[in-house]
């Protein structure tokens, strides 16, 4: 195995692992390791057979195999790009919905504290 | 009919108190809704009598009006009025846009700048407005002149869709389409406005270019989407 494959099996083999820890400690939701760990499968998958590669890149006109691995490789970050703009969209409305209803709340807190302290200054 | 005049306001220290003592002429009550001000505005609104809701945090003029809307529609109030804390909101004005709702012509009632004498827009901000005049009137079908006021009065229908949906930034225009495709009836009456009391308007020409560009995917985006469903039982 040349020097190239090598590092790029170790690189992949090592972010795959790096994401199932992840997940172990908590640190990353089973959701979104699924694109990362399908990413780093792949790659590994591609890497450990030159002929897999080959075949798989010259079946869809592409005539230097490891350019499937950058389109590969790019697509799934894409993808996992989209995903986080997605998630943070969803974040940021609930984000606003709680923050409207902390504000709507306190202020009923307080209204109905103030009705409370007239109502005992009135019966004494 | 009970209404609510909803202040949204965002370091309006320097104008709240006299934009709410403006409103004492109007029978309605006050609500200042506070966008997470860093000076004295809360204050302020509350020694003028006004009851004022506090945001944690800033979150932009949207989400501010949202937060009236929500709090008339907990409250049980039949209409709200928007009205600038800025001070370029007349309070003699208000019986014209309440009027539409409460004859029931409105559920969304526009006060729009009249010109004579009164209001002056920047060259960028008449080519702006309108554009989305034009915009309006394609996907809706109404002639709003003055689309991008915050001179309002939302009737019953209108607090139950905006309590729901109402967009976070730059939110005047894209409500009027939200109203229309939604059923809701949306009406224009000219009033008079003044100039701010003071400080500046929130719009810069350096932010307007994102603005126009907001709104117009927003526009676009709304007239793909489902109606919402409003359920009016529950009044």
């Amino acid at each position: 195995m040349d020097w190239a494959r090598t590092v790029s099996l170790v690189l992949a083999t090592g972010i795959f692992a790096f994401i199932i820890w992840l997940v172990r400690e908590r640190r990353l939701r089973e959701k979104y390791a699924i694109l990362w760990l399908s990413t780093s499968a792949f790659i590994i998958l591609l890497t450990i057979s030159r002929k897999a590669l080959e075949v798989a890149a010259l079946s869809i006109g592409i005539y230097y195999p490891p350019s499937l691995l950058f389109l590969v490789g790019v697509l799934f970050l894409m993808l996992v790009a989209i995903g986080h703009s997605v998630t943070l969209s969803r974040l940021s409305e609930s984000n606003h919905n709680l923050a409207q209803e902390i504000a709507l709340l306190r202020k009923q807190l307080e209204d109905e504290r103030s009705a409370r302290e007239a109502q005992c200054g009135g019966k004494k | 009919m009970r209404i609510l005049a909803v202040i949204p306001a965002y370091n309006e220290a320097e104008n709240v108190g006299a934009v709410i003592e403006d409103l004492r002429s109007f029978d309605c009550d006050v609500l200042v809704v506070n966008d997470g001000s860093t000076d004295e505005t809360a204050a302020v609104a509350r020694q003028h009598g006004a009851a004022v809701i506090t945001h944690p945090f800033n979150l932009g003029i949207g989400g501010t009006v949202q937060t009236g809307i929500k709090y008339a529609l907990e409250r049980g109030y039949d209409a709200a009025i928007q009205f600038d804390g800025d001070g370029q909101h007349r309070a003699d004005q208000i019986s014209r846009i309440v009027g539409l709702v409460a004859s029931g012509e409105a559920d969304l009632a526009i006060g729009v700048r009249t010109v004579p004498g009164g209001y002056k827009m920047g060259v960028t901000r008449k080519m702006g407005s309108q554009l989305f005049q034009v915009v309006i009137r394609l996907l809706s079908g109404k002639v709003i002149n003055d689309p991008t006021s915050g001179f309002r009065c939302y009737g019953k229908k209108a607090l139950q869709l905006f309590s729901r949906c109402y967009s976070d930034d730059y939110p005047e225009v894209e409500s009027i389409i939200t109203a229309a495709r939604n059923g809701l009836k949306v009406e224009q009456v000219p009033v008079l406005m003044r100039g701010r009391l003071s400080g500046n308007s929130s719009i810069t020409r350096r932010k307007s270019a994102y603005y126009m560009m907001k709104v117009m995917l927003a526009l676009v985006v709304d007239s793909m989407r489902e109606r919402e469903k409003i359920l009016l039982g529950d009044a």
